[in-house]
């Protein structure tokens, strides 16, 4: 099936296969391989991206379904390699990643969630990242990055 | 010097990279004519294969080839021991490896059976569910007890026997001891089996290049210097031919340290045989039964004590569940049945093992690799003997503990490294003290408690010690060299996974040479890049490979003051390195940037004189004698609902020591991630095996890795004994964060549910909202 979708400001027009996941579009077809697969059943939240501004798992959607919308991940967020979104400074910060896998993931989330509540408790940024599997950190230094994002 | 960064809180060089998606992954490597494999998986736990039909596999349009152990020939081959046993007297070991493809049998669900290898994942898994594999199911053997009687199914038949290993340690006389005993406590402890599941799965990618004979194989490995050597003799190739990278790898914790899995067998063959890249990515499912677990066992221990609470003496039995195959000997119960001593002072001890082959997958060290169970063992016996004695909790441990002018304290068993069991230094008390005033426990015990308790809420407090033995042998090395650019490379052999070895090396050498940290660009992991090294595992990158990284950076700066000074005509003790030049003391426009003076030290006119060598460069290796001890205290005050038994953890406290700290903010991030690991391993992670061997919940959204509602906010707090057995004093601190976890909530959990009045006891980890329920509502316990 022929498709167009438009990823971080860029349209781009494929020919793929109906069973497509829309992960294996972005990493493999478009070479954004930012964006991570951990679990491909959804329970990881390694592989958000934003559809249309809001997170979704991309091992749980195909590639026909991004067609006509637009699609933002991790390689959107900084404006160049060493200009860091100021959620990206955060984590760096904080020291929020030790493997960096699930980061991506997790920043993807944040941002929809900050851009929803931009001045969240603690408790507001634990629920909102609950969906969002980390095995390295115990999260503490993800959510003090966050708190701290939110500050700026 | 510029201002020491060892030691500070120093910003990791890596994050820009992987922040922005840039750090190459795996998954990441892509290759001109790379095709993908996938593999076919029994469905069995035992069972014998009658045979493989592969004819319909081979016709799906795309598949390039199917393989079966038949078509391996010569390659097909148990693989290597990684460990083999320690030299105990009377130490028994049956070595059955794990096999590439299984032949004749399976042993355990999810085993490999054949390999498709196609031109997209897609199709190669539509291929592989048109491999028609004719099983005849034989009774699996899961129950370790069962396992050992006669006429149990066997799990290798040519053993004769389920019995993997067996190893017996003792010190002094544990008999006599606990004949002259005021009391003693005997109990059976139950710990199950969890998995490591970093969300990075595994994964290889090989290439063989024809024109240059040389395979290039990226590996999720925690050895890849391991790795290449065994790949190479495998394959009939020098070890010059192959290169072995480990990229950014998506969280290890020990599994990724096997080797060698079927897999990084078998894609690097086929490449070969094709001369086609070759990929293949885990997918989450065959994780669960694909990549190793860890913590069965049952252990019956007892106690002795005097009158006032000393410990006597211990005598332990226990089965280690190896799963399968036993390709890593015996580190696991090693560690098991020397890390129960924990930080205590135990004259007598009489410790034995079974390890057990099972039909279920092979356990490998994770995350702690064996001491949880010992250190469970230990803590929930002392707990159990306060209550008879009428102690505390934390007095009881207090009267144990080594003093401080027993170091080092030799227990005269061995350990896993080969060599004594002996720490080589530490304080424990304040450590105790520290949690304890940062926990708040009098306040807690004396007013907290009653005053919630008369509200009806079921609040408790836990205390517990451990040790965590770190940093063995053999050997790490490192190359530190001036770029002409005046950045600093560093390049060591071992893998890493997440732990900031480009930050926390970079610090080392930036103190050594006086440049930036984030002028120290550190390469790991990469075979033709630094040739020799053993890994990254039992918490030992730092002091391992941190010293060799010193070492080598001591040898550097002292050619950057002897090339300065030819260069300046002037003495070395006249000249300063910082800010990325050497400066001349008291001249100010006499200085040179270190990339100017690497030039110097290579130059294209003269000669390097005898015994000199060119550049800025050196290379330097650090073995210790023997592992470093590190230890702490763990404490949690915890509410537990009385409806759904689901928990709120109130405060958590880690009190460590672990030596030198090079970053304390790396350091503290390796003990949340543990503690959470813990937390998963102690209330909601547990591999759910029925009695056929089939895993009944491989799937994240049944087995339950902490979320961040359910991982508290830690207290943290270090002390500081460094190790005499590194220059840097360094002790490891990868594991520490995940060892007590689980006597910890049993201790908590009891005493929030005011359990010991009831006569129940908590025996077993893990444990889950539903398990509590039913240990609570149960009938008392009757301690044998």
């Amino acid at each position: 099936m022929r498709i167009k979708t438009t990823v971080n400001n860029k349209v781009y027009e494929r020919e793929v296969e109906p069973r497509l996941q829309l992960a294996d579009l972005l990493r493999h077809d478009l070479g954004l391989t930012g964006t991570h697969v951990g679990c491909e059943h959804g329970v990881c939240g390694a592989c958000t991206v934003l559809f249309d501004g809001l997170p979704v798992r991309s091992c749980l959607m195909l590639a026909v379904q991004a067609g006509g919308h637009e699609i933002h991940t991790v390689e959107s967020l900084a404006a160049a390699p060493d200009k860091l979104h100021p959620l990206q400074e955060a984590f760096r910060a904080s020291h929020a990643l030790q493997c960096g896998f699930c980061t991506p993931g997790i920043l993807m989330t944040m941002k929809a969630f900050l851009e929803e509540n931009p001045a969240p408790t603690e408790e507001e940024v634990r629920e909102a990242l609950s969906g969002n599997l980390c095995r390295c950190t115990g999260y503490q230094n993800i959510v003090d990055a966050v708190m701290l994002a939110s500050k700026k | 010097m510029t201002t020491r960064s060892f030691g500070e809180r120093i910003r990791r060089n890596e994050d820009p990279r992987l922040l922005t998606g840039r750090a190459l992954f795996i998954d990441d490597i892509e290759l001109p004519g790379l095709l993908h494999a996938t593999f076919v998986r029994s469905p069995h736990a035992h069972a014998r294969i009658r045979g493989i039909d592969t004819a319909a596999a081979r016709a799906v349009p795309g598949v390039i080839a199917v393989y079966t152990a038949a078509d391996l020939g010569d390659y097909w081959k148990p693989g290597p021991l990684l460990v083999p046993p320690p030299p105990i007297a009377g130490i028994v070991f049956n070595q059955r490896c794990q096999v590439p493809l299984a032949k004749d049998k399976v042993r355990h669900a999810g085993e490999p059976v054949a390999l498709v290898i196609a031109q997209s994942r897609y199709v190669a898994e539509d291929a592989a569910a048109e491999v028609a594999v004719d099983y005849e199911a034989l009774p699996a053997v899961v129950d370790l007890e069962a396992a050992l009687k006669p006429g149990a199914s066997l799990v290798h038949e040519d053993v004769g026997s389920n019995v993997s290993a067996h190893c017996r340690q003792t010190r002094g006389d544990y008999a006599r001891a606990a004949k002259g005993a005021h009391l003693v406590i005997k109990r059976r402890f139950l710990y199950d089996r969890g998995t490591s599941s970093p969300i990075e799965t595994r994964g290889v990618v090989a290439q063989w290049d024809a024109k240059s004979d040389r395979l290039t194989v990226w590996d999720t490995t925690q050895a890849p210097v391991g790795i290449r050597d065994g790949l190479a003799a495998m394959l009939g190739l020098s070890e010059r031919q192959v290169r072995v990278v480990a990229p950014y790898i998506g969280g290890g914790f020990g599994p990724k340290i096997m080797m060698f899995y079927p897999e990084e067998t078998l894609v690097p063959w086929a490449a070969m045989r094709l001369e086609r890249p070759v990929k293949w990515i885990e997918d989450r499912a065959e994780h669960f039964l694909a990549t190793t677990h860890e913590r069965g066992q049952i252990h019956d221990a007892e106690m002795a004590l005097a009158r006032d609470g000393k410990i006597l003496g211990i005598r332990d039995v226990f089965l280690h569940d190896g799963g399968a195959y036993d390709p890593y000997g015996l580190t696991v119960p090693i560690n098991s049945q020397c890390t129960l001593l924990n930080v205590y002072d135990v004259a007598h001890y009489d410790s034995t093992f079974t390890a057990v082959f099972t039909t279920l997958p092979i356990v490998t060290p994770y995350r702690g690799a064996g001491r949880q169970h010992g250190i469970f063992v230990m803590e929930r016996l002392l707990d159990l003997a306060a209550r008879e004695l009428g102690l505390d909790p934390v007095e009881i441990r207090r009267r144990n503990l080594i003093p401080p002018d027993a170091f080092p304290y030799n227990y005269g068993i061995i350990y896993q490294d080969f060599e004594p069991l002996e720490y080589d230094s530490g304080n424990y008390e304040p450590i105790l003290d520290k949690a304890l005033e940062l926990v708040g426990y009098q306040h807690f015990l004396r007013e907290e408690q009653p005053k919630l308790r008369a509200q009806g809420r079921r609040v408790g407090i836990g205390v517990v010690c451990y040790v965590e033995g770190t940093g063995i042998g053999p050997y790490e090395g490192a190359k530190v060299q001036v770029q002409s650019s005046g950045k600093v490379s560093v390049v060591t052999g071992i893998g890493t996974q997440g732990q900031g070895h480009y930050t926390a090396f970079a610090q080392i050498v930036a103190d050594q040479v006086g440049v930036k940290v984030s002028d120290v660009e550190v390469i790991t992991g990469d075979t033709d890049q630094f040739y020799w090294g053993a890994g990254t595992f039992a918490s030992r990158g730092a002091v391992v490979a941190g010293n060799a990284v010193n070492e080598a950076a001591k040898v550097v700066r002292r050619k950057i003051l002897r090339t300065a000074a030819e260069h300046f005509e002037c003495a070395e003790q006249d000249l300063l390195v910082e800010d990325g030049a050497v400066h001349v003391v008291g001249v100010r426009q006499k200085s040179i940037r270190l990339g100017e003076l690497a030039g110097k030290a290579n130059p294209m006119r003269g000669a390097v004189e005898p015994g000199t060598e060119p550049g800025l460069e050196a290379t330097s290796y650090f073995g210790p004698k023997m592992g470093a001890t590190a230890s702490g205290v763990h404490a949690m005050i915890v509410e537990v609902d009385r409806e759904t038994m689901m928990l709120e953890v109130k405060k958590y406290v880690v009190v460590h020591d672990c030596g030198t700290v090079i970053n304390p903010m790396i350091l503290e991030g390796q003990i949340h991630g543990g503690v959470a690991q813990g937390i998963g391993n102690a209330f909601y992670e547990k591999l759910v095996f029925d009695a056929d061997g089939q895993l009944l919940n491989a799937s994240l959204a049944d087995y339950l890795l902490p979320t961040a509602l359910d991982v508290p906010r830690m207290t943290l707090a270090h002390t500081v004994t460094p190790s005499p057995l590194n220059p840097l004093g360094i002790k490891g601190a990868g594991e520490a964060g995940a060892i007590p976890v689980g006597p910890l909530f049993a201790q908590a959990l009891e005493n929030a549910l005011g359990l010991p009045a009831k006569k129940i006891e908590i025996l077993e980890i893990p444990l889950s909202p539903s398990r509590l329920w039913e240990i609570a509502c149960a009938t008392p316990t009757t301690g044998r």
